[in-house]
């Protein structure tokens, strides 16, 4: 199964909060995007250097690695108020160190699992494999989430009220 | 308090074009820790630079952010900056507003509110940033090469010249690699023995070069600049010392065996030196067809020895060598047609791979160079050559193109006409031949050799009379043709050497869903691997004629050249530590690290009471570790972090850009 993949439905209210209350005015959907340092950071850095607009909603954060990406991090970012979190690497096999990749594939199959069971869509959190030559598929990842999470409005499960 | 100084730049108006500079310094003056902003039109520039030395000193900053291009761009010239004032360099972040804002959002409003959250990153990281020292660390001297081929013996040559030991390790029981099996070499057409021969008798007269044939690498540890190498010696049963290399032994060896160099073409006895040129010209017995060996009986090797070389009871010698730097120089197989039934290999005995074909025109061959067709010795009249068998076949071959095909069966039709005016018929799917000459090369085989070239693939091979009917058919014609052969020539694609996983794993390198082993980079670091001190040459990266082997011998050798003549190295300091204090000793982090820099160790305390006691906790060996950051993941009581991009730094970024 891949990371993206759902297993089955999300059922009932009770699982889908956010959507209950309208989006406010002039919100915009806030994307906090991982990106290991050799392929998926490269790739964005090439969708630069290609001019190949995407909205403006992702902040990168580099790692060097998808096998870096702790969980923790995603959750904090869904607490601090990120409407949806990419998590991206190099292409299974391609890892910069071997088999970092291949522990985040398992770890996010999980995660997923993980912030459904919290209560926050799933879809919220992407987990793709973007290498250093695909700006484009970089930045089509970019515009589909934004409008997966424009379509699903802002994110309150996790958030705190600080 | 940190004293942050934050520098923006313009880069010209790639980042001022759609980015307000003035909002940005405006919002990151009001960042927490930030004492001094700036903007510059060029940061990277010479006065751009200066300027940030000049405000680090001026106005005591303690830490700095450039907010430009890709740190994957200037991350290391502006750290050199940093350092030249005085401060660490890895007290030093980059926000990147030009490559992930200002070229690829058109729209100002936004493009600056994203280019002030990405600065507001970068001043929360570095507030969390700490002085990081590289350490050095102590090269040995010693280069070791895995694989005696053309690859393996240049490299050595060339490391040597520069006047750096080497170490060839050799599985077979002589240098020279599948270049000493070719007859001639295209596109030129000179010997391949009279220019590889000399190179491998350079390679043993060497003063700086020991060759160790006929052993293996059995088990690799260390890191770049300090690998400890454990090399099989197998028992050759001949004390190589006294042996002169008369050759009695081998005429006087009953037991006679078809010979794995002449590819079964051939024969060879079970005490055997592979081929006449062979360095060193010293014979191993082959334990497995060894009458002694089998019966307990005969020793007739032994009893004609002039020099007393030959020791039946020689066991196999693990040997502990250390060394700096690693070339892999492991080279290729041919791959066994007989997945493709059609063209009858092994059914049909005139239906030969390419590499027996060589072996066949070889004038050192089984049959001194006279192209007797195995089944019956008489010389070919009409001879089809199918090109492409197995690549670019994803259904029974494998996917790629193997690359020297196209031209070694121009060389063949060429060698059969020339040899023994025989007409050769090339089926082809489609010929590839970029290379100096190359193309020259080809026009050759067809116009003044006058092979014929059909483009079409060979559906079926069957015997008729003495003959070999090949039925296939001409897709430009849009016709079946049908030829009748004397001789089948497959030229069967070049695979990964027998074993390439298993030695990729004993490195700790990376190899390809083929088994050739992967570069760093494939433009820019093509003779690197990705573990640091290891380098590849030849074949055992990807299929490659001898020119390009030659040439990425000669690059492998150079950056091991370069890596052993430093002093010292330098590591980088961006690595894992654990954090002794919290670390539960589960050793969970272990496994998952790909580079084995984490072992266990036991620390003592004291705990209440006066008491001392002893707990495992991890430790890295920062040499090995390359900073990927699996471990820490791993690590349940997050004990186990990456210098300069621990928990604390992301989970800062998180809070930075989620404000």
């Amino acid at each position: 199964m891949s990371v993206n993949e759902k297993a089955a439905p999300a059922a009932g209210p009770a699982t889908n909060p956010t959507t209950a209350t309208p989006a406010p005015e002039g919100w915009e959907p806030k994307i906090i995007g991982f990106a290991c340092n050799w392929c998926t950071y490269a790739g964005a850095d090439l969708a630069g250097t290609s001019r190949i607009q995407y909205p403006p909603n992702i902040r990168v954060i580099r790692v060097p690695c998808s096998g870096r990406i702790n969980p923790q991090f995603v959750v904090r970012a869904f607490q601090r108020g990120a409407d949806g979190v990419l998590v991206a690497g190099c292409h299974p096999g391609d890892c910069h160190y071997s088999t970092g990749n291949y522990f985040a594939r398992r770890r996010y199959l999980l995660a997923k699992r993980f912030i459904e069971y919290l209560g926050v869509e799933p879809e919220r959190l992407q987990v793709r494999w973007i290498s250093g030559s695909e700006g484009q598929k970089f930045a089509d990842t970019v515009r589909e989430l934004t409008e997966k999470l424009r379509a699903l409005g802002p994110q309150r499960r996790l958030r705190e009220t600080l | 308090m940190r004293r942050v100084g934050v520098f923006v730049c313009w880069c010209g108006s790639n980042i001022a074009g759609t980015v307000d500079i003035e909002q940005v310094k405006a919002a990151a003056a009001k960042m927490p820790n930030v004492a001094y902003v700036e903007d510059n039109k060029y940061t990277c520039s010479e006065p751009g630079q200066a300027a940030i030395q000049k405000a680090i000193k001026e106005q005591k900053l303690d830490r700095v952010v450039v907010a430009a291009c890709s740190p994957r761009m200037h991350e290391n010239t502006f750290r050199r900056t940093v350092g030249g004032a005085g401060l660490n360099p890895y007290l030093l972040e980059i926000a990147n507003i030009r490559e992930h804002c200002s070229w690829v959002h058109p729209d100002k409003v936004a493009g600056t509110r994203k280019a002030v959250d990405l600065v507001r990153r970068a001043v929360y990281k570095v507030a969390k940033n700490v002085p990081l020292q590289r350490a050095s660390i102590d090269v040995t001297k010693r280069a070791l090469i895995i694989g005696g081929g053309i690859a393996g013996i240049q490299a050595a040559l060339d490391i040597a010249d520069a006047g750096q030991p080497v170490v060839v390790v050799e599985k077979t029981p002589s240098i020279g690699g599948h270049m000493a099996q070719l007859d001639k070499t295209f596109p030129t057409l000179d010997c391949s023995a009279c220019i590889l021969t000399p190179k491998m008798v350079d390679a043993a007269q060497n003063q700086n070069i020991t060759l160790m044939t006929w052993s293996e690498v059995e088990k690799v540890d260390g890191y770049i600049g300090n690998f400890t190498v454990t090399i099989r010696k197998k028992a050759r049963h001949v004390d190589t010392t006294k042996c002169t290399g008369c050759g009695i032994c081998w005429s006087k060896c009953p037991a006679k065996v078809s010979s794995e160099f002449d590819l079964g073409i051939g024969k060879r006895k079970a005490i055997y030196v592979p081929f006449p040129q062979a360095i060193p010209n010293k014979p191993v017995i082959d334990e497995k067809n060894c009458i002694f060996f089998k019966t307990g009986k005969c020793k007739a090797c032994q009893m004609f020895c002039p020099t007393g070389s030959i020791s039946f009871d020689q066991k196999d010698e693990l040997v502990e060598e250390k060394f700096g730097a690693i070339i892999v120089a492991t080279g290729y197989e041919q791959w066994d047609p007989s997945p493709y039934g059609e063209y009858g290999y092994g059914r049909y005995k005139d239906v030969i791979t390419g590499l027996e074909f060589e072996r066949l025109v070889n004038a050192s061959g089984p049959t001194e160079g006279k192209i007797k067709r195995p089944s019956d010795g008489k010389l070919p009249k009409d001879v089809v050559i199918i090109q492409c068998v197995g690549s670019r076949d994803e259904a029974k071959g494998i996917p790629y193109c193997s690359k020297t095909c196209c031209m070694y069966s121009a060389k063949h039709a060429i060698l059969l006409e020339e040899k023994i005016h025989a007409h050769s018929y090339v089926f082809y799917m489609d010929v590839r031949t970029p290379g100096k000459g190359y193309e020259e090369f080809y026009k050759r085989a067809t116009e003044e050799h006058h092979a014929t070239y059909i483009r079409g693939r060979v559906s079926r091979v069957y015997q008729k009379g003495d003959k070999l009917v090949c039925l296939g058919e001409d897709t430009l014609l849009g016709k079946k043709v049908e030829v009748e052969a004397d001789l089948v020539i497959l030229a069967s694609a070049m695979v990964h050497q027998n074993g390439a996983s298993k030695l990729a794993q004993t490195l700790g390198i990376s190899y390809d869903q083929n088994e050739f082993y992967t570069e760093a980079h494939a433009k820019l670091r093509p003779v690197e691997t990705n573990t640091a001190g290891i380098f590849l040459a030849g074949a055992c990266q990807g299929p490659k004629d001898i020119p390009e082997t030659v040439a990425q011998a000669g690059a492998a050798a150079s950056k091991v050249i370069s890596l052993l003549s430093k002093p010292k190295l330098e590591t980088e300091p961006l690595v894992a530590q654990v954090n002794e204090a919290i670390c539960s000793g589960c050793l969970w982090c272990k496994p998952i690290c790909p580079y084995k820099a984490i072992d266990g160790k036991v620390v003592k305390e004291r705990i209440a009471g006066g008491k001392t006691i002893e707990r495992p906790v991890a430790a890295v060996n920062a040499s090995l570790c390359q900073g990927c950051g699996a471990c820490t993941v791993a690590c349940r009581t997050g004990a186990m972090n990456v210098l300069g991009f621990t928990n604390e730094h992301i989970l800062a970024e998180v809070d930075a850009l989620c404000l």
